[in-house]
């Protein structure tokens, strides 16, 4: 299978990685660095289990062809809380707010939250649902997500 | 009563932390040394026989370990009815029907082998409608039974009947009387997380298996059962679950892609792994049972129910799991929402060759609520009452014996109706139409276990160090709920620690005592009620210890002090306050006298007096550990399906205010108001997170979801398609917590888990009625159906 080079930052690290041109940002992040946090929930970039962020914004990993990755930056759940284990605030407004539940969307969904909340420090209810418009979730209904995300935005202050 | 530390307080979810940093480990990233991938090849025919399976191409491709037929293994039935078999050899039945079977070392090659495998099929002619499929002379979809003797009909022999009273005499009693016909789709539960496994053995044919059920010991039952039957009888079987990606019944029973892996781990000697993509998660896995009931029900001139009578027919697809047992359920509100004297109910399961049912959180109740809710509100215009009032003059009470024997303990239904009334400004917004609308509906679910199997049983293991940390070996499973907190703070309460002293273990058939399944809502109850026996055994020997060691503690410092210090003297202490383990209590870490809590020398933390105990020196140490099995004493259901199968019941009522566009058809809800009896709050903050999630799947169930079948075949099998609801479908959702106590419950707890999806859909049908005059009776109320009412009542 022809593979292909890509070098690009990873949660603040330089990596490369050589992996088959075919392969997806999700498919590299979870195979070959073993980073399981992003998620596939549906694989055709329905369900936003797999979202990670990609120079600021946040993306269906699923469908990202890895060599569009050469460059740029990407953050992962597991790259998000502080290098001490000190969690991101939207993590603990998560816990704190029972925004998580099976945990299967949580991944995706903190991620499409810190994408708003870099952009937007300060979004009203529709702006959060909107930013996490893509991301589905069976547990929740959704509110104690978007209270968790208000929450975090109002720590962050 | 002291006031609680613990439970009853919004504890956040500190213990699940790993969830929100990517660490979790669910089955799709659990990897074991030298794991194989399993893919399922299914028919590409409702119907069929199958004539020639070559698999010659598939074994050829490189990297393929095994490929399996059903000739390549025993030909062993299972399922509820033992209908079927792990792959089909001869028929298939349904679209769903596993011809095949690949493990290979990637899932791309497995998929790849997949495709290569070439089936030749002869179709056979195909039911897909129940009512056509009762018919005499309708293709049959099984020609025999499990045991081989010829089938006439596809009419399952589960004779679903209940019947209490005069039903004859009450028709004339009745003063009133409405009659419906309501139906009821297929929903999929759409946990975000697939199904999966891995199914591994050992050198020996022990078998670990890597499971998302949740019901660990029911499986073992099962995956016996089969063992038996394939010559591995007397193998231990060991059932290990990852963190789970959601349940909502479906992963009640053993499917057939589970007994697929364990013939794919036994032909390869190796680990396997089959892990659902999302379109097989909405093709081949048991979605919720649909039903068609015909409701009549009669009151009296004041509004009391006189009568209820319905029947029930099923579509059961082609083969049977849970889904034919959902009329067991379905039973419950039919004879006990409401005071209700007379009471006939029967169900007819009907096999098609239409993609077969499961569970889904609520069991059978969602559908069979469906219809006595609509049939609640067609009898109270019919007798020309409020539909709110009337529900009140027939609510359940304290104290109630129901016809099917239910005894009901505490009941809020009266103040959840009152609330709902309140909160939805019912009086006013009522009978308006011009397009806005409000609605309700009630709910009784079984909230203190429910005795479906001979025991309803569930162990817990307690046990301590010798720092104080707490091993809770709990026997259920945690698949998102909120257990391990809810779990931990009834612990910690009862212990007299902290939560973040607790370390948890689900899901481990080795190291658990039993467990009748994470299912029924059963989970806080059982695991409360248990959590609390085991934790009082373990305090009480804390406390021996602590009655021995305390005095010896104190003196001994009181030596060393003098030692010291000369000059020092012994106070003169009152002994006799520690001399009783009864009169001792643990708070906080802290074990003290009863009488004098603040002690300044009897008040002494746990973590001492445990390492006292265990490193003594001589032959006397001791460590603290306890477990509790408890069953509580209720009843199975008899032959006439009655019997208090449960120690208590949920109620609850939800109400809806709705618009609905004439022009387009679409429903938009203004306010949902959901009031639950839930005993006591354990966790506020994850209390409301059941309702509100319940409740918005019980909104998708009303308005928006279907799985479309067609001639037997899935017509929607992905998220654009099947439509559950986003963030973007805003429900302003109120949650009222009515908190009776529950004599039996922990702390006064009932189960919650399922019924805040239950009166949903009822409550959102009745609500589009008073909107705008027309009922719609089949779910989900989609804009085509009411458009079409709407041209209909013109």
């Amino acid at each position: 299978m022809k593979k292909v080079s890509v070098s690009f930052t990873l949660n603040g690290d330089p990596v490369t990685a050589d992996v088959p041109t075919t392969w997806t940002l999700l498919k590299t992040l979870r195979d070959y660095f073993e980073l399981t946090g992003a998620k596939e929930g549906c694989g055709v970039g329905e369900c936003g289990a797999c979202t990670v962020i990609v120079d600021g914004q946040a993306v269906n990993s699923c469908l990202y062809p890895i060599p569009e990755v050469e460059g740029r930056s990407v953050t992962t759940i597991e790259g998000i809380a502080e290098k001490d284990g000190a969690l991101h605030p939207i993590q603990t407004a998560f816990l704190e707010n029972n925004g998580v539940q099976c945990g299967f969307c949580t991944s995706g969904m903190i991620m499409s939250a810190k994408a708003l909340l870099d952009q937007n420090p300060d979004p009203n209810e529709e702006d959060i649902r909107k930013g996490i418009a893509g991301n589905f979730c069976r547990c929740t209904g959704y509110v104690q997500i978007v209270e968790s995300i208000e929450m975090a935005a109002k720590a962050d202050k | 009563m002291p006031d609680h530390l613990f439970v009853g307080k919004s504890i956040p979810r500190t213990i699940e932390a790993d969830k929100v940093t990517g660490k979790a480990v669910y089955i799709n990233d659990l990897k074991r040394p030298g794991m194989l991938y399993g893919k399922i090849l299914y028919s590409s025919h409702a119907h069929a026989r199958i004539k020639r399976i070559d698999t010659s191409m598939a074994k050829q491709l490189q990297g393929v370990r095994a490929v399996l037929t059903g000739q390549d293994i025993p030909d062993v039935r299972v399922g509820f009815l033992k209908d079927q078999t792990v792959l089909k050899k001869d028929v298939v039945r349904q679209f769903r029907d596993e011809v095949a079977a690949v493990a290979a070392i990637s899932p791309e090659i497995a998929e790849e082998a997949v495709s290569l495998i070439k089936v030749e099929y002869e179709k056979l002619p195909a039911v897909f409608d129940p009512f056509e499929a009762m018919k005499e002379g309708a293709p049959l979809v099984h020609e025999t039974d499990a045991r081989g003797r010829p089938l006439k009909s596809n009419i399952l022999p589960l004779p679903w009947k209940f019947a209490v009273g005069d039903m004859e005499q009450a028709r004339k009693d009745a003063a009133y009387i409405a009659k419906d016909t309501v139906s009821t789709t297929w929903v999929n539960q759409c946990c975000m997380g697939t199904s999966g496994c891995i199914a591994e053995f050992d050198q020996n044919n022990n078998l670990t298996l890597y499971d998302q059920t949740n019901v660990i010991f029911g499986h073992i039952g099962r995956i016996s059962e089969y063992f038996e039957r394939i010559g591995l009888a007397g193998k231990k079987i060991r059932v290990v679950n990852p963190v789970v990606g959601g349940s909502f019944g479906t992963k009640l029973d053993t499917d057939i892609y589970e007994f697929i892996a364990i013939q794919l781990a036994l032909n390869t000697r190796k680990p396997v792994k089959i892990l659902f993509d999302r379109e097989e998660e909405f093709c081949a896995l048991p979605p919720r049972q649909p039903a068609v009931f015909t409701i009549e029900q009669g009151c009296d001139k004041e509004g009391r129910l006189i009568f209820r009578h319905c029947e029930a027919i099923l579509d059961n697809g082609a083969y049977t799991s849970w889904g034919a047992t959902t009329p067991s359920v379905m039973i419950m509100p039919m004879s006990s929402l409401y005071r209700v004297p007379n009471v006939y109910f029967k169900a007819t399961c009907v096999y098609t060759n239409n993609i077969y049912a499961q569970a889904m959180r609520g069991y059978g109740n969602p559908q069979a609520t469906f219809a006595v809710e609509t049939s609640m509100d067609s009898l109270a215009v019919a007798a020309g009452i409020d539909p709110a009032e009337f529900r009140f003059i027939n609510r359940n009470r304290p104290g109630d014996e129901t016809p099917m024997n239910l005894k009901i303990t505490s009941c809020g239904l009266e103040e959840c109706i009152t609330a709902v009334r309140d909160r939805l400004q019912w009086d006013q917004k009522r009978g308006k139409q011009r397009g806005r609308g409000v609605g309700m509906a009630s709910l009784i679910h079984v909230a203190g276990g429910a005795r479906v199997t001979k025991s309803d049983g569930h162990g817990i293991r307690v046990k301590l160090d010798e720092f104080g940390h707490v091993d809770v070996i709990e026997s259920g499973t945690d698949q998102g709920q909120g257990s391990p907190t809810v779990i931990s703070q009834i612990v910690s309460e009862a212990l007299g620690v902290r939560p973040e002293d607790i370390f948890l273990t689900f899901g481990d058939t080795a190291l658990a005592l039993w467990d009748a399944g994470t299912h029924a809502s059963r989970h806080t109850f059982m695991a409360g009620n248990a959590a609390v026996i085991a934790c009082a055994k373990a305090k009480r020997q804390i406390l021996d210890m602590a009655v021995e060691l305390i005095p010896r503690l104190v003196k001994g410092e009181f030596k060393r002090m003098k030692r010291k210090d000369p000059g020092f003297v012994e106070p003169d202490l009152d002994y006799g306050l520690i001399a009783n383990p009864e009169d001792m209590d643990i708070r906080d870490r802290m074990i003290f006298p009863k009488k004098d809590p603040d002690h300044p020398y009897f008040k002494v933390p746990i973590s001492e007096i445990l390492r006292n105990g265990l490193h003594v020196g001589i032959g006397e140490s001791r460590v603290v550990a306890a477990e509790t099995f408890y069953d509580p004493p209720t009843e199975m259901l008899n032959r006439d399906m009655k019997g208090n199968l449960s120690m208590t019941y949920a109620f609850g009522t939800t109400g809806v205010e709705v618009e609905v566009d004439e022009e387009t058809g679409e429903v938009q809800i203004l306010k949902l108001v959901a009031a639950h009896d839930v005993g006591k709050a354990m966790n506020p903050t994850l209390l409301l997170g059941q309702i509100y999630g319940a409740g918005y799947t019980g909104v998708g169930y009303g308005l928006t979801e279907e799985i479309k079948v067609r001639n037997g075949r899935v017509m929607n099998p992905s998220f654009r398609d099947y439509q559950m609801l986003t963030a973007m479908d805003v429900v302003p959702i109120e949650a009222v917590i009515v908190e009776p106590g529950d004599k039996d419950g922990p702390y006064g707890a009932k189960g919650v888990g399922e019924p805040g999806l239950v009166p949903t859909a009822p409550a959102i049908a009745n609500a589009v009625y008073d909107a705008i005059g027309v009922r719609i009776r089949d779910l989900p109320i989609t804009p085509e159906k009411i458009l079409t009412a709407l041209k209909e009542r013109k």
